[in-house]
């Protein structure tokens, strides 16, 4: 317990310590999330009103960023996947960077829901009468709570195995990661079934919207792993196997193909059959009656995801990188302002009201991933010596040497047991 | 030993561990703290504007979920809303929580054939329930159509009103359809909105979360969210008023048509059917078989809206088979007289197509100048 403790200890302050870059990058996130913090003061002040929602379009930003981050927090099994299943060793110790990255995504994806509630104060209303299992939400809630624990256990565990340099316990883990396995998908199918189980609202109500969600989820998450690793290559000293980005790569690629293809069912079920139901769709890919504000948002989103789709099979590392970064925001798009906003336009009784977020709804959106990308660099930013083998039980803790860096508390002489 | 400089920083040697650096960068990181806590007050300063009123007190916070209020409990509620109320409106409310009538299920008729759009009942409503003047709340809204659909999409909601009725439409008017399988019901995660035993689906806006899954499960857009601080002026407060309905609400929270239930249930019939000027408008209890909407129901061939979305409304409309090409002629005539009488004020629709947020900037935050959704 008491060397627990002290790992807690180490890692809290090992998370202060860093190079010039390392604090700059910090200091950035922390000035976002002051200026989020702020923006949230704002709309808790004023209401949802200081969004740019209304009751026509009833969802947005804050929704769509929700249902985005699900997906990436899902996408860390296509790491564990090939490890545990396909028994790929060489990439063990990386599966544990997408597991973090799953923590991070669902604590943000978590603070989306929370915002976007009107009465954040009656929280404790969901503990007191929860519409199990009636409710999709409810479904939602339990999911999510559900994987950020089993990751939590999951990383938590290997990482202090490699903190006290023990050999874990394949009984304490291994089951744990093949729930996590089946539990990443349940979580982007309850999204999911969320909107697709809303009959007055056509553009949800489709079978393909789970599937959709997964494809989708399994290109964008993988490239934001693809990223951290390139970044992990880049700033530290930390061995990233070139295999590793090879594999992410095909994972990248075989999803994006299956997210396009199931986004062109999509499209031709509902203009071909050009039913009352087409008026979303239109509304999103052509406009509807001169009203065209997401227009350019979804072509955008396919624009990048088809040239992502070409510059992935350029072996380059840096068009990799590029292409991934394309994608990311291609399906960011597609899922946040391509999916979410036009299920809403037009009203079920055919009012057509646009949507675009207002400044105070963006500065919280960005708060709120500046938050979890702050929680992230932190994670990594522990885990890396835990794993490399620097920083371990046995070892005194030393710090950056250079005292501007880190400033050891005087009674502990700058070695903590 | 390795040190610990994964991130490539500059590399130094221990040899410059002195004390005197160690209590500067010691001063150094109890300044950046401070100025770290500076940051995050000035971050939340924001929540001074808070109105105290606003802020749930410990009775509030601690109410039961309406079903598992009792009677003693529901008092308490009561009288801690009327206080409110009161104190906000400076009116004493009459406020009670009106149950539903055994035998009774509520059900709604509407004659297409004698609307003839003037949107009374959509400000009948506003007035009744307390809504928000500004943004203002309605949970009426009429479509003008054009004859031959029931495409809702080929409706228009911000029809100009000196011309209604205009000939080759019809005006549909849509609000909750109290359905007997309400989607809105079923997604709310904490219970807080159910269908009672007369029909009607209600709302606890003491337990509303403020979600609005149920504003997007609805397929009629009958629910509506306070966006902001509802403004009510003090001298249109309805100080009849019932738990379920009426009461005025908080921001954050849903709201909907509950059938004027503090006067139905009192044997009353809604706002919206005691103004309309043609009695297109029926409400009865559909179990009564010597009611006029179970007549209704027995004798014209009526419908629901979205039948295929499977909801199962209590609130049906028909046409008037007499006059299969117009508005029934006597409706015709009501709207020519209301026309010369009212002038300008008729059919108009004030609020809802108006901007939603001017009242931001009203309040004049520096930070809201340049938005204008």
């Amino acid at each position: 317990m008491r060397t627990y403790l002290t790992f807690l200890l180490r890692c809290f302050r090992l998370s202060f310590v860093g190079d010039y870059r390392y604090y700059a990058w910090m200091f950035f996130l922390t000035v976002l999330v002051l200026f989020g913090i702020n923006a949230y003061c704002k709309q808790l002040v004023y209401g949802l009103a200081t969004t740019g929602m209304t009751d026509q379009v009833s969802w947005g930003f804050y929704i769509a960023n929700f249902t985005f981050l699900v997906g990436m927090a899902a996408a860390a099994v296509m790491l564990v996947i090939p490890v545990y299943i396909y028994r790929n060793r060489e990439l063990h110790d990386l599966v544990i960077f997408g597991e973090l990255f799953a923590v991070a995504a669902i604590i943000m994806a978590m603070l989306f829901v929370t915002v976007d509630l009107g009465r954040p104060d009656r929280f404790h209303h969901l503990l007191l009468r929860f519409n199990f299992p009636v409710s999709m939400l409810t479904w939602d809630v339990l999911v999510l709570n559900g994987y950020l624990l089993l990751n939590l256990h999951i990383c938590g565990y290997l990482v202090y195995c490699a903190y006290r340099k023990r050999e874990p316990s394949k009984y304490v883990y291994i089951p744990f990661v093949f729930v996590a396995i089946v539990w990443a998908i349940s979580i982007h199918t309850v999204t999911a079934f969320l909107y697709s189980g809303l009959g007055g609202r056509p553009f949800w109500n489709s079978a393909v919207v789970a599937p959709r969600f997964l494809a989708s989820a399994f290109a964008a998450g993988p490239a934001f792993l693809i990223l951290t690793l390139s970044a992990l290559k880049h700033f530290t000293t930390y061995e990233v196997p070139a295999k590793a980005f090879m594999t992410l790569r095909n994972t990248v690629a075989i999803a994006l193909s299956i997210s396009m293809f199931l986004l062109g069912s999509e499209a031709f079920t509902e203009f071909y059959t050009n039913s009352s139901h087409v008026a979303s769709a239109t509304y999103l890919f052509l406009g509807l009656h001169g009203r065209t504000a997401l227009v350019p948002w979804i072509w955008s989103a396919i624009a990048l995801n088809s040239l992502a789709m070409v510059l992935l099979y350029l072996r380059k590392l840096p068009v990799l990188q590029a292409a991934c970064v394309m994608l990311i925001v291609g399906i960011w798009i597609e899922k946040g302002m391509g999916m979410i906003v036009p299920a809403f336009i037009p009203t079920p009784l055919g009012e057509i009201v646009e949507y675009l977020p207002t400044r105070n709804e963006i500065l919280v959106t960005v708060g709120i991933w500046a938050a979890g990308l702050l929680i992230y660099t932190i994670l990594v930013r522990i885990t890396v010596p835990v794993l490399s083998g620097r920083l371990t039980y046995d070892q005194p803790f030393v710090a950056a040497r250079d005292p501007a860096l880190f400033a050891p508390h005087p009674s502990s002489e700058g070695v903590v047991r | 030993m390795k040190d610990l400089q994964i991130w490539n920083g500059p590399s130094t040697s221990a040899s410059h561990v002195e004390p005197e650096l160690t209590r500067r960068s010691f001063l150094r990181t109890g300044a950046a703290a401070i100025g770290g806590m500076a940051a995050l007050a000035a971050a939340l300063a924001p929540l001074r504007e808070l109105a105290s009123d606003e802020m749930p007190n410990l009775d509030q916070f601690l109410q039961k979920h309406y079903k598992e209020m009792s009677p003693a409990e529901m008092e308490q509620a009561l009288e801690r809303i009327r206080n409110k109320v009161e104190e906000r409106y400076a009116v004493r409310p009459h406020l009670r929580d009106v149950k539903p009538m055994e035998g009774v299920e509520f059900a709604y008729a509407l004659n297409l054939s004698r609307c003839i759009g003037c949107r009374k009942c959509v400000h009948a409503c506003v007035a009744e329930n307390n809504q928000s003047r500004s943004p203002e709340i309605q949970y009426i809204r009429v479509l003008e159509m054009p004859r031959g659909t029931l495409d809702v999409e080929k409706g228009n909601h911000h029809y100009d009103r000196p011309t209604v009725p205009n000939a080759d439409h019809f005006y549909l008017p849509v609000q909750c359809h109290q359905c007997a399988s309400p989607p809105c019901v079923k997604v709310c995660p904490v219970e807080a909105t159910w269908q009672e035993s007369d029909g009607v689906t209600v709302i606890d806006y003491d337990w509303c979360i403020g979600c609005r899954y149920c504003e997007a499960a609805c397929p009629y857009w009958a629910r509506r969210f306070n966006f902001a601080k509802p403004n009510l002026p003090k001298d249109q407060l309805n100080p009849n008023m019932s738990y379920l309905s009426n009461r005025p609400r908080e921001k954050g929270v849903m709201e909907k048509c509950h059938f004027c239930l503090h006067r139905t249930r009192e044997g009353r019939m809604p706002a919206c059917v005691e103004i309309c000027p043609t009695g297109a408008r029926k409400f009865g209890n559909v179990l009564d078989p010597k009611s006029e909407v179970a007549e209704i129901l027995r004798t014209k061939r009526v419908f629901v809206l979205k039948e295929e979305v499977g909801t199962l409304p209590r609130f049906f409309y028909y046409f008037d088979e007499r006059y299969p090409n117009t508005l029934d002629p006597e409706a015709l005539a009501i709207a020519a007289r209301l026309r010369e009488e009212e002038g300008d004020s008729y059919g108009c629709l004030p609020g809802a197509a108006g901007p939603r947020r001017d009242f931001i900037a009203a309040a004049k935050p520096a930070w809201w100048i340049g938005e204008n959704a």
